[in-house]
Protein backbone atom coordinates (compact mmCIF):
# COMPACT_ATOMS: atom_id res chain seq x y z
CA UNK A 1 0.00 0.00 0.00
CA UNK A 2 2.85 2.32 0.97
CA UNK A 3 4.68 1.42 -2.23
CA UNK A 4 1.64 2.27 -4.39
CA UNK A 5 1.29 5.62 -2.58
CA UNK A 6 4.94 6.53 -3.23
CA UNK A 7 4.76 5.49 -6.87
CA UNK A 8 1.59 7.60 -7.30
CA UNK A 9 3.25 10.54 -5.53
CA UNK A 10 6.33 10.21 -7.77
CA UNK A 11 4.22 10.17 -10.97
CA UNK A 12 2.23 13.21 -9.77
CA UNK A 13 5.42 15.15 -8.93
CA UNK A 14 7.10 14.28 -12.24
CA UNK A 15 4.09 15.17 -14.37
CA UNK A 16 3.10 18.29 -12.46
CA UNK A 17 6.68 19.61 -12.55
CA UNK A 18 6.90 18.85 -16.28
CA UNK A 19 3.59 20.70 -16.87
CA UNK A 20 4.89 23.60 -14.87
CA UNK A 21 8.06 23.67 -16.90
CA UNK A 22 6.08 23.70 -20.16
CA UNK A 23 4.05 26.64 -18.92
CA UNK A 24 7.24 28.42 -17.92
CA UNK A 25 8.72 27.82 -21.34
CA UNK A 26 5.59 29.14 -23.02
CA UNK A 27 5.60 32.21 -20.78
CA UNK A 28 9.24 32.93 -21.60
CA UNK A 29 8.55 32.56 -25.33
CA UNK A 30 5.51 34.84 -25.03
CA UNK A 31 7.48 37.42 -23.05
CA UNK A 32 10.06 37.55 -25.83
CA UNK A 33 7.40 37.99 -28.51
CA UNK A 34 5.61 40.64 -26.48
CA UNK A 35 8.65 42.88 -26.65
CA UNK A 36 7.62 43.55 -30.24
CA UNK A 37 4.72 45.99 -30.68
CA UNK A 38 5.22 46.38 -34.42
CA UNK A 39 7.80 45.81 -37.09
CA UNK A 40 8.55 46.37 -40.72
CA UNK A 41 10.75 43.76 -42.34
CA UNK A 42 12.36 43.49 -45.75
CA UNK A 43 12.84 40.12 -47.31
CA UNK A 44 12.73 37.82 -50.31
CA UNK A 45 9.76 35.54 -50.80
CA UNK A 46 9.86 32.28 -52.67
CA UNK A 47 6.56 30.61 -53.62
CA UNK A 48 6.53 26.86 -54.10
CA UNK A 49 3.08 25.67 -55.21
CA UNK A 50 2.74 22.76 -57.62
CA UNK A 51 0.66 24.69 -60.18
CA UNK A 52 2.37 28.10 -59.91
CA UNK A 53 5.62 29.19 -61.52
CA UNK A 54 6.58 32.45 -59.84
CA UNK A 55 9.76 34.49 -59.56
CA UNK A 56 11.40 35.31 -56.22
CA UNK A 57 9.77 38.48 -54.94
CA UNK A 58 11.14 41.37 -52.88
CA UNK A 59 8.60 41.85 -50.10
CA UNK A 60 7.97 44.02 -47.11
CA UNK A 61 6.22 42.45 -44.13
CA UNK A 62 4.38 44.73 -41.73
CA UNK A 63 3.16 43.67 -38.30
CA UNK A 64 1.27 45.45 -35.58
CA UNK A 65 -0.09 44.09 -32.32
CA UNK A 66 -2.25 42.18 -31.68
CA UNK A 67 -2.68 40.37 -34.99
CA UNK A 68 -2.29 42.69 -37.97
CA UNK A 69 0.06 41.39 -40.61
CA UNK A 70 0.54 42.36 -44.23
CA UNK A 71 2.91 41.05 -46.89
CA UNK A 72 3.48 43.60 -49.65
CA UNK A 73 5.30 42.94 -52.87
CA UNK A 74 6.82 46.37 -53.38
CA UNK A 75 7.19 46.20 -57.14
CA UNK A 76 5.60 43.07 -58.56
CA UNK A 77 2.83 40.56 -57.94
CA UNK A 78 2.83 37.82 -55.31
CA UNK A 79 0.32 35.12 -54.55
CA UNK A 80 -0.17 35.43 -50.80
CA UNK A 81 -1.64 32.29 -49.20
CA UNK A 82 -4.64 32.50 -46.93
CA UNK A 83 -3.67 32.23 -43.29
CA UNK A 84 -0.34 33.96 -43.88
CA UNK A 85 -1.13 36.04 -40.78
CA UNK A 86 0.07 32.96 -38.91
CA UNK A 87 3.67 33.65 -39.85
CA UNK A 88 3.49 36.03 -36.94
CA UNK A 89 4.02 33.73 -33.97
CA UNK A 90 2.11 36.00 -31.60
CA UNK A 91 -0.98 34.82 -33.43
CA UNK A 92 -0.62 31.40 -31.81
CA UNK A 93 -1.12 32.90 -28.36
CA UNK A 94 -4.06 35.14 -29.16
CA UNK A 95 -6.87 33.51 -27.29
CA UNK A 96 -9.00 35.28 -24.76
CA UNK A 97 -9.80 32.21 -22.71
CA UNK A 98 -6.30 30.77 -22.56
CA UNK A 99 -4.98 27.29 -23.30
CA UNK A 100 -4.56 23.90 -21.85
CA UNK A 101 -0.86 23.18 -22.14
CA UNK A 102 0.27 19.63 -22.79
CA UNK A 103 3.94 18.77 -22.58
CA UNK A 104 4.73 16.04 -25.07
CA UNK A 105 8.42 15.83 -24.24
CA UNK A 106 11.44 16.29 -26.45
CA UNK A 107 11.70 15.64 -30.16
CA UNK A 108 14.15 12.88 -30.91
CA UNK A 109 17.25 14.17 -32.62
CA UNK A 110 16.60 17.91 -32.32
CA UNK A 111 16.09 18.18 -28.55
CA UNK A 112 13.27 20.65 -29.14
CA UNK A 113 10.49 20.68 -26.54
CA UNK A 114 7.15 19.73 -28.04
CA UNK A 115 4.23 21.53 -26.42
CA UNK A 116 0.62 21.33 -27.47
CA UNK A 117 -1.72 24.25 -26.91
CA UNK A 118 -5.42 23.46 -26.75
CA UNK A 119 -7.64 26.56 -26.73
CA UNK A 120 -10.13 26.54 -23.87
CA UNK A 121 -12.61 28.37 -26.07
CA UNK A 122 -14.46 25.60 -27.90
CA UNK A 123 -15.46 27.95 -30.70
CA UNK A 124 -11.97 29.27 -31.39
CA UNK A 125 -10.83 29.19 -35.04
CA UNK A 126 -7.61 27.45 -33.98
CA UNK A 127 -8.34 23.93 -32.82
CA UNK A 128 -4.83 22.90 -31.86
CA UNK A 129 -1.33 24.33 -32.00
CA UNK A 130 1.79 22.28 -31.57
CA UNK A 131 4.98 24.25 -31.01
CA UNK A 132 8.55 23.00 -30.99
CA UNK A 133 10.55 25.22 -28.65
CA UNK A 134 14.28 25.73 -28.40
CA UNK A 135 14.78 25.73 -24.63
CA UNK A 136 18.10 27.55 -24.80
CA UNK A 137 16.98 30.58 -26.82
CA UNK A 138 13.27 30.34 -25.89
CA UNK A 139 12.14 30.63 -29.48
CA UNK A 140 9.66 28.54 -31.48
CA UNK A 141 11.51 26.63 -34.16
CA UNK A 142 8.50 24.81 -35.60
CA UNK A 143 4.75 25.18 -35.23
CA UNK A 144 1.78 23.30 -36.56
CA UNK A 145 -1.63 24.97 -36.33
CA UNK A 146 -4.85 23.18 -37.11
CA UNK A 147 -7.75 25.50 -37.84
CA UNK A 148 -11.46 24.86 -37.96
CA UNK A 149 -11.99 26.16 -41.53
CA UNK A 150 -8.67 26.53 -43.31
CA UNK A 151 -6.84 23.28 -42.74
CA UNK A 152 -3.42 22.94 -41.20
CA UNK A 153 -0.56 25.42 -41.39
CA UNK A 154 3.02 24.52 -40.66
CA UNK A 155 5.80 26.92 -39.83
CA UNK A 156 9.53 26.44 -39.64
CA UNK A 157 11.80 29.19 -38.43
CA UNK A 158 15.51 29.85 -38.46
CA UNK A 159 16.81 32.50 -36.08
CA UNK A 160 19.76 34.88 -36.21
CA UNK A 161 20.37 38.38 -34.96
CA UNK A 162 16.73 39.11 -34.09
CA UNK A 163 16.30 36.03 -31.87
CA UNK A 164 16.10 38.19 -28.74
CA UNK A 165 12.76 39.48 -30.05
CA UNK A 166 11.63 36.04 -31.13
CA UNK A 167 11.78 37.18 -34.79
CA UNK A 168 13.07 34.72 -37.36
CA UNK A 169 15.57 35.34 -40.15
CA UNK A 170 13.80 32.79 -42.27
CA UNK A 171 10.22 31.56 -42.15
CA UNK A 172 8.84 28.66 -44.13
CA UNK A 173 5.05 28.57 -44.21
CA UNK A 174 3.29 25.44 -45.51
CA UNK A 175 -0.40 25.44 -46.29
CA UNK A 176 -3.04 23.33 -48.00
CA UNK A 177 -3.87 24.18 -51.61
CA UNK A 178 -7.10 23.28 -53.33
CA UNK A 179 -7.12 21.81 -56.83
CA UNK A 180 -6.60 24.16 -59.76
CA UNK A 181 -8.09 23.75 -63.23
CA UNK A 182 -9.45 26.13 -65.85
CA UNK A 183 -11.39 25.01 -68.92
CA UNK A 184 -9.31 24.97 -72.12
CA UNK A 185 -12.15 26.86 -73.78
CA UNK A 186 -11.17 29.87 -71.67
CA UNK A 187 -7.41 29.60 -71.80
CA UNK A 188 -6.98 28.38 -75.44
CA UNK A 189 -3.71 26.74 -74.41
CA UNK A 190 -1.01 25.99 -76.93
CA UNK A 191 -0.51 22.24 -76.92
CA UNK A 192 3.16 21.71 -77.77
CA UNK A 193 2.69 17.95 -77.98
CA UNK A 194 4.79 17.28 -74.88
CA UNK A 195 1.84 16.56 -72.61
CA UNK A 196 3.03 14.51 -69.68
CA UNK A 197 0.84 11.82 -68.23
CA UNK A 198 0.25 13.00 -64.69
CA UNK A 199 -1.65 11.15 -61.99
CA UNK A 200 -5.22 12.42 -61.78
CA UNK A 201 -4.74 13.85 -58.30
CA UNK A 202 -1.42 15.57 -59.03
CA UNK A 203 -2.85 19.05 -58.74
CA UNK A 204 -5.33 18.25 -56.03
CA UNK A 205 -5.01 19.05 -52.34
CA UNK A 206 -1.25 19.46 -52.33
CA UNK A 207 0.80 21.36 -49.81
CA UNK A 208 2.06 24.74 -50.90
CA UNK A 209 5.01 26.49 -49.33
CA UNK A 210 6.08 30.09 -49.02
CA UNK A 211 9.55 30.93 -47.76
CA UNK A 212 10.48 34.41 -46.59
CA UNK A 213 14.12 35.20 -45.92
CA UNK A 214 14.35 38.46 -44.01
CA UNK A 215 17.26 40.81 -44.51
CA UNK A 216 16.35 43.48 -41.95
CA UNK A 217 13.73 44.32 -39.32
CA UNK A 218 12.73 47.76 -38.09
CA UNK A 219 11.24 47.02 -34.67
CA UNK A 220 8.95 49.18 -32.54
CA UNK A 221 9.28 52.29 -34.69
CA UNK A 222 5.54 52.46 -35.42
CA UNK A 223 3.59 51.18 -38.42
CA UNK A 224 0.56 53.19 -39.62
CA UNK A 225 -2.79 51.40 -39.72
CA UNK A 226 -3.24 52.48 -43.34
CA UNK A 227 -0.67 49.83 -44.34
CA UNK A 228 -3.07 47.05 -43.37
CA UNK A 229 -6.04 48.30 -45.40
CA UNK B 1 8.92 44.56 -109.40
CA UNK B 2 9.20 47.34 -106.81
CA UNK B 3 7.09 49.65 -108.99
CA UNK B 4 4.49 46.92 -109.39
CA UNK B 5 4.42 46.36 -105.64
CA UNK B 6 3.90 50.07 -105.07
CA UNK B 7 0.98 50.00 -107.51
CA UNK B 8 -0.56 47.00 -105.74
CA UNK B 9 -0.14 48.64 -102.34
CA UNK B 10 -1.66 51.84 -103.69
CA UNK B 11 -4.65 49.82 -104.92
CA UNK B 12 -5.09 48.10 -101.55
CA UNK B 13 -4.77 51.21 -99.43
CA UNK B 14 -6.85 53.37 -101.77
CA UNK B 15 -9.94 51.22 -101.23
CA UNK B 16 -12.09 52.32 -98.28
CA UNK B 17 -12.93 48.70 -97.31
CA UNK B 18 -9.26 48.12 -96.48
CA UNK B 19 -9.73 50.37 -93.48
CA UNK B 20 -12.72 48.41 -92.17
CA UNK B 21 -10.25 45.93 -90.68
CA UNK B 22 -8.24 48.71 -89.00
CA UNK B 23 -11.47 50.20 -87.64
CA UNK B 24 -12.71 46.81 -86.42
CA UNK B 25 -9.46 46.13 -84.57
CA UNK B 26 -9.46 49.59 -82.99
CA UNK B 27 -13.09 49.10 -81.86
CA UNK B 28 -12.49 45.65 -80.35
CA UNK B 29 -9.29 46.71 -78.57
CA UNK B 30 -10.94 49.87 -77.25
CA UNK B 31 -14.03 47.99 -76.01
CA UNK B 32 -11.93 45.38 -74.19
CA UNK B 33 -9.73 48.06 -72.63
CA UNK B 34 -12.74 50.09 -71.44
CA UNK B 35 -14.44 46.99 -70.01
CA UNK B 36 -11.32 45.92 -68.12
CA UNK B 37 -10.58 49.44 -66.92
CA UNK B 38 -13.97 49.80 -65.29
CA UNK B 39 -14.85 46.21 -64.39
CA UNK B 40 -11.52 44.43 -64.46
CA UNK B 41 -11.81 43.29 -60.85
CA UNK B 42 -14.86 41.16 -61.66
CA UNK B 43 -12.87 39.60 -64.50
CA UNK B 44 -9.98 38.82 -62.12
CA UNK B 45 -12.45 37.37 -59.59
CA UNK B 46 -13.78 35.08 -62.31
CA UNK B 47 -10.31 33.96 -63.37
CA UNK B 48 -9.11 33.48 -59.80
CA UNK B 49 -12.27 31.87 -58.43
CA UNK B 50 -10.47 28.54 -58.50
CA UNK B 51 -7.75 29.86 -56.23
CA UNK B 52 -9.77 31.97 -53.83
CA UNK B 53 -9.88 29.10 -51.32
CA UNK B 54 -6.10 29.03 -51.01
CA UNK B 55 -4.95 32.60 -51.67
CA UNK B 56 -5.87 36.13 -50.66
CA UNK B 57 -6.60 38.52 -53.50
CA UNK B 58 -6.55 42.11 -52.27
CA UNK B 59 -7.62 45.05 -54.42
CA UNK B 60 -3.97 45.98 -54.71
CA UNK B 61 -3.20 42.52 -56.11
CA UNK B 62 -6.03 42.83 -58.65
CA UNK B 63 -4.87 46.29 -59.74
CA UNK B 64 -1.33 45.05 -60.22
CA UNK B 65 -2.51 41.95 -62.06
CA UNK B 66 -4.59 44.01 -64.50
CA UNK B 67 -1.58 45.64 -66.09
CA UNK B 68 -0.94 46.44 -69.75
CA UNK B 69 0.84 43.15 -70.41
CA UNK B 70 -2.08 41.00 -69.21
CA UNK B 71 -4.63 43.18 -71.03
CA UNK B 72 -2.67 42.79 -74.28
CA UNK B 73 -2.56 39.02 -73.77
CA UNK B 74 -6.35 38.94 -73.27
CA UNK B 75 -6.83 41.03 -76.43
CA UNK B 76 -4.51 38.84 -78.50
CA UNK B 77 -6.29 35.74 -77.19
CA UNK B 78 -9.57 37.16 -78.49
CA UNK B 79 -8.41 38.90 -81.64
CA UNK B 80 -6.05 36.41 -83.17
CA UNK B 81 -9.05 34.12 -83.65
CA UNK B 82 -10.94 36.85 -85.57
CA UNK B 83 -7.97 38.31 -87.42
CA UNK B 84 -7.94 35.63 -90.17
CA UNK B 85 -11.25 37.01 -91.46
CA UNK B 86 -9.75 40.48 -91.78
CA UNK B 87 -6.66 39.12 -93.49
CA UNK B 88 -8.73 37.01 -95.88
CA UNK B 89 -10.67 40.12 -96.93
CA UNK B 90 -7.67 41.41 -98.87
CA UNK B 91 -5.78 38.22 -99.76
CA UNK B 92 -8.95 36.50 -101.03
CA UNK B 93 -9.64 39.50 -103.24
CA UNK B 94 -6.18 39.86 -104.79
CA UNK B 95 -6.64 37.64 -107.89
CA UNK B 96 -10.39 36.97 -107.79
CA UNK B 97 -11.07 40.72 -107.44
CA UNK B 98 -9.08 41.47 -110.60
CA UNK B 99 -10.92 38.67 -112.41
CA UNK B 100 -14.23 40.02 -111.20
CA UNK B 101 -13.47 43.53 -112.41
CA UNK B 102 -12.16 42.17 -115.72
CA UNK B 103 -8.70 43.69 -115.25
CA UNK B 104 -6.70 40.49 -114.77
CA UNK B 105 -5.96 39.92 -118.45
CA UNK B 106 -5.07 43.59 -118.85
CA UNK B 107 -2.69 43.42 -115.89
CA UNK B 108 -0.91 40.47 -117.44
CA UNK B 109 -0.18 42.41 -120.61
CA UNK B 110 2.57 44.19 -118.66
CA UNK B 111 6.11 42.91 -119.28
CA UNK B 112 6.23 40.74 -116.17
CA UNK B 113 5.98 36.98 -115.85
CA UNK B 114 2.98 35.40 -114.18
CA UNK B 115 5.23 34.23 -111.33
CA UNK B 116 6.46 37.78 -110.76
CA UNK B 117 2.89 39.04 -110.90
CA UNK B 118 1.85 36.49 -108.27
CA UNK B 119 4.86 37.34 -106.12
CA UNK B 120 3.94 41.01 -106.16
CA UNK B 121 0.27 40.31 -105.41
CA UNK B 122 1.19 38.04 -102.49
CA UNK B 123 3.80 40.48 -101.19
CA UNK B 124 1.15 43.23 -101.16
CA UNK B 125 -1.17 40.96 -99.11
CA UNK B 126 1.67 40.25 -96.67
CA UNK B 127 2.41 43.99 -96.30
CA UNK B 128 -1.28 44.57 -95.54
CA UNK B 129 -1.21 41.73 -92.96
CA UNK B 130 1.88 43.20 -91.30
CA UNK B 131 0.34 46.68 -91.26
CA UNK B 132 -2.75 45.26 -89.57
CA UNK B 133 -0.61 43.46 -87.00
CA UNK B 134 1.51 46.54 -86.28
CA UNK B 135 -1.70 48.53 -85.83
CA UNK B 136 -2.96 45.92 -83.39
CA UNK B 137 0.37 45.84 -81.51
CA UNK B 138 0.33 49.62 -81.20
CA UNK B 139 -3.19 49.67 -79.80
CA UNK B 140 -3.25 46.46 -77.78
CA UNK B 141 0.26 46.50 -76.34
CA UNK B 142 1.40 50.11 -76.19
CA UNK B 143 -2.14 51.44 -75.68
CA UNK B 144 -2.72 49.05 -72.77
CA UNK B 145 0.70 49.82 -71.30
CA UNK B 146 -0.23 53.49 -71.40
CA UNK B 147 -3.68 53.02 -69.86
CA UNK B 148 -2.96 50.24 -67.33
CA UNK B 149 0.79 50.61 -66.71
CA UNK B 150 3.16 47.67 -66.47
CA UNK B 151 3.91 45.06 -63.84
CA UNK B 152 4.72 41.37 -63.61
CA UNK B 153 2.75 39.30 -66.09
CA UNK B 154 0.58 36.37 -65.06
CA UNK B 155 -0.61 33.89 -67.68
CA UNK B 156 -3.33 31.43 -66.76
CA UNK B 157 -3.17 28.00 -68.36
CA UNK B 158 -5.69 25.25 -67.88
CA UNK B 159 -3.44 23.41 -65.42
CA UNK B 160 -1.14 26.07 -64.06
CA UNK B 161 -0.10 29.67 -63.69
CA UNK B 162 2.96 31.27 -65.25
CA UNK B 163 4.38 34.45 -63.77
CA UNK B 164 7.09 36.59 -65.33
CA UNK B 165 8.91 39.66 -64.01
CA UNK B 166 7.99 42.86 -65.87
CA UNK B 167 11.48 43.27 -67.37
CA UNK B 168 11.15 39.79 -68.86
CA UNK B 169 7.95 40.44 -70.85
CA UNK B 170 8.49 42.93 -73.66
CA UNK B 171 10.87 40.75 -75.70
CA UNK B 172 8.28 37.95 -75.48
CA UNK B 173 5.70 40.24 -77.11
CA UNK B 174 8.16 41.13 -79.89
CA UNK B 175 8.66 37.39 -80.51
CA UNK B 176 4.92 36.67 -80.22
CA UNK B 177 3.97 39.41 -82.72
CA UNK B 178 6.68 38.15 -85.07
CA UNK B 179 5.19 34.67 -84.78
CA UNK B 180 1.65 36.01 -85.26
CA UNK B 181 2.84 37.68 -88.49
CA UNK B 182 3.87 34.27 -89.84
CA UNK B 183 0.60 32.69 -88.60
CA UNK B 184 -1.55 35.32 -90.31
CA UNK B 185 0.57 35.11 -93.46
CA UNK B 186 -0.41 31.42 -93.57
CA UNK B 187 -4.08 32.42 -93.66
CA UNK B 188 -3.23 35.07 -96.22
CA UNK B 189 -1.49 32.43 -98.39
CA UNK B 190 -4.53 30.13 -98.12
CA UNK B 191 -6.92 32.92 -99.15
CA UNK B 192 -4.51 33.86 -101.95
CA UNK B 193 -4.49 30.27 -103.22
CA UNK B 194 -8.29 30.05 -103.16
CA UNK B 195 -8.45 33.42 -104.90
CA UNK B 196 -6.76 31.90 -107.97
CA UNK B 197 -9.67 29.50 -108.47
CA UNK B 198 -12.46 32.07 -108.23
CA UNK B 199 -13.71 34.95 -110.27
CA UNK B 200 -15.50 36.59 -107.39
CA UNK B 201 -13.76 37.53 -104.14
CA UNK B 202 -16.65 36.50 -101.86
CA UNK B 203 -15.99 32.81 -102.55
CA UNK B 204 -12.32 32.70 -101.45
CA UNK B 205 -13.03 34.90 -98.41
CA UNK B 206 -15.87 32.68 -97.18
CA UNK B 207 -14.01 29.49 -98.06
CA UNK B 208 -10.92 30.68 -96.13
CA UNK B 209 -13.00 31.57 -93.10
CA UNK B 210 -14.85 28.25 -93.23
CA UNK B 211 -11.58 26.32 -93.35
CA UNK B 212 -10.12 28.37 -90.48
CA UNK B 213 -13.26 27.92 -88.35
CA UNK B 214 -13.51 24.14 -88.94
CA UNK B 215 -9.78 23.64 -88.35
CA UNK B 216 -9.83 25.83 -85.22
CA UNK B 217 -12.71 23.83 -83.76
CA UNK B 218 -10.84 20.60 -84.51
CA UNK B 219 -7.67 22.05 -82.96
CA UNK B 220 -9.43 23.03 -79.75
CA UNK B 221 -11.48 19.84 -79.33
CA UNK B 222 -10.16 17.38 -76.78
CA UNK B 223 -10.89 14.14 -78.58
CA UNK B 224 -8.02 11.64 -78.22
CA UNK B 225 -8.51 10.14 -81.69
CA UNK B 226 -7.78 13.56 -83.27
CA UNK B 227 -4.89 14.46 -80.96
CA UNK B 228 -2.27 12.47 -82.83
CA UNK B 229 -3.95 11.88 -86.17
CA UNK B 230 -5.34 15.22 -87.31
CA UNK B 231 -4.38 18.01 -84.92
CA UNK B 232 -0.59 18.01 -85.52
CA UNK B 233 -1.18 18.56 -89.24
CA UNK B 234 -3.68 21.40 -89.02
CA UNK B 235 -2.09 24.82 -89.44
CA UNK B 236 -4.59 26.23 -86.92
CA UNK B 237 -3.07 24.00 -84.18
CA UNK B 238 0.22 25.85 -84.73
CA UNK B 239 -1.24 29.35 -85.06
CA UNK B 240 -1.60 29.64 -81.26
CA UNK B 241 2.06 28.76 -80.67
CA UNK B 242 2.80 32.47 -80.08
CA UNK B 243 1.65 31.67 -76.54
CA UNK B 244 4.65 29.38 -76.19
CA UNK B 245 6.76 32.54 -75.67
CA UNK B 246 4.79 33.17 -72.47
CA UNK B 247 5.24 29.67 -71.05
CA UNK B 248 8.34 29.78 -68.87
CA UNK B 249 10.70 27.25 -67.38
CA UNK B 250 10.93 26.89 -63.62
CA UNK B 251 13.45 25.27 -61.30
CA UNK B 252 12.65 22.29 -59.06
CA UNK B 253 11.04 24.60 -56.49
CA UNK B 254 8.75 26.30 -58.98
CA UNK B 255 10.77 29.51 -59.28
CA UNK B 256 10.51 31.10 -62.72
CA UNK B 257 13.74 31.18 -64.72
CA UNK B 258 13.99 34.66 -66.25
CA UNK B 259 14.41 34.76 -70.02
CA UNK B 260 13.43 31.12 -70.48
CA UNK B 261 10.87 29.50 -72.77
CA UNK B 262 9.35 26.22 -71.61
CA UNK B 263 9.52 24.43 -74.97
CA UNK B 264 11.31 26.50 -77.60
CA UNK B 265 11.89 23.53 -79.96
CA UNK B 266 8.12 22.96 -80.12
CA UNK B 267 7.49 26.64 -80.92
CA UNK B 268 10.16 26.55 -83.63
CA UNK B 269 8.70 23.32 -85.01
CA UNK B 270 5.27 24.97 -85.19
CA UNK B 271 6.87 27.97 -86.91
CA UNK B 272 8.51 25.64 -89.44
CA UNK B 273 5.17 23.95 -90.13
CA UNK B 274 3.51 27.32 -90.78
CA UNK B 275 6.34 28.39 -93.12
CA UNK B 276 5.95 25.05 -94.95
CA UNK B 277 2.20 25.74 -95.33
CA UNK B 278 2.94 29.23 -96.71
CA UNK B 279 5.38 27.79 -99.25
CA UNK B 280 2.89 25.05 -100.17
CA UNK B 281 -0.09 27.41 -100.59
CA UNK B 282 1.87 30.04 -102.49
CA UNK B 283 3.71 27.67 -104.81
CA UNK B 284 0.44 25.84 -105.58
CA UNK B 285 -1.20 29.19 -106.33
CA UNK B 286 1.65 30.12 -108.70
CA UNK B 287 1.59 26.69 -110.35
CA UNK B 288 -2.19 26.84 -110.92
CA UNK B 289 -2.05 30.46 -112.10
CA UNK B 290 0.75 29.76 -114.59
CA UNK B 291 -1.36 27.02 -116.15
CA UNK B 292 -4.63 28.92 -115.97
CA UNK B 293 -6.42 30.06 -119.06
CA UNK B 294 -7.19 33.68 -118.24
CA UNK B 295 -10.38 34.81 -119.90
CA UNK B 296 -11.30 37.95 -117.92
Amino acid sequence: MKRIFFIGLFIFIVFSSAGQAAEDIINKVKAKLEKVNDYEAKGKMKTNVVFIKAPIANVKVYYKKPNKLRINNESGISFIPKGSVNINLNNIFINTEGFDIIDVGKEAGTNLRIIKLLPKDENAEVVLSTVYVDEVQYVIKKAKTTTRENGTYELEMTYGKYAEYGLADKVSFSFNTKDYKLPKGITFDYDDGSKKEEPADKLKNKKGKVEITYSAYTINKGVPDSVFK
Amino acid sequence: MWKLLKIELFKIFKRPRTYIAFGAIAAIVFLIQVALKFDGKSYVDLLMSNLSGSFEFSDEFKNKLLNGYLICFVILNTLLIQMPLLVALIAGDSIAGEANMGTLRLSLTKPVSRTQYMLVKFAASVVYTLALLIWMAALALFGSMLIFGTNDMVVLRSEGIEQMKDFDVLWRYVAAFGYAAVALTTVSALAFLLSVFAENSIGPIIATMSIVIVFTILSEMNIPIYDKTIKPYLFTSHMVAWKGFFYVKADAEGTTINGSIENLPAVLRSLGILVAYIVLFFSTAVWVFRKKDILT
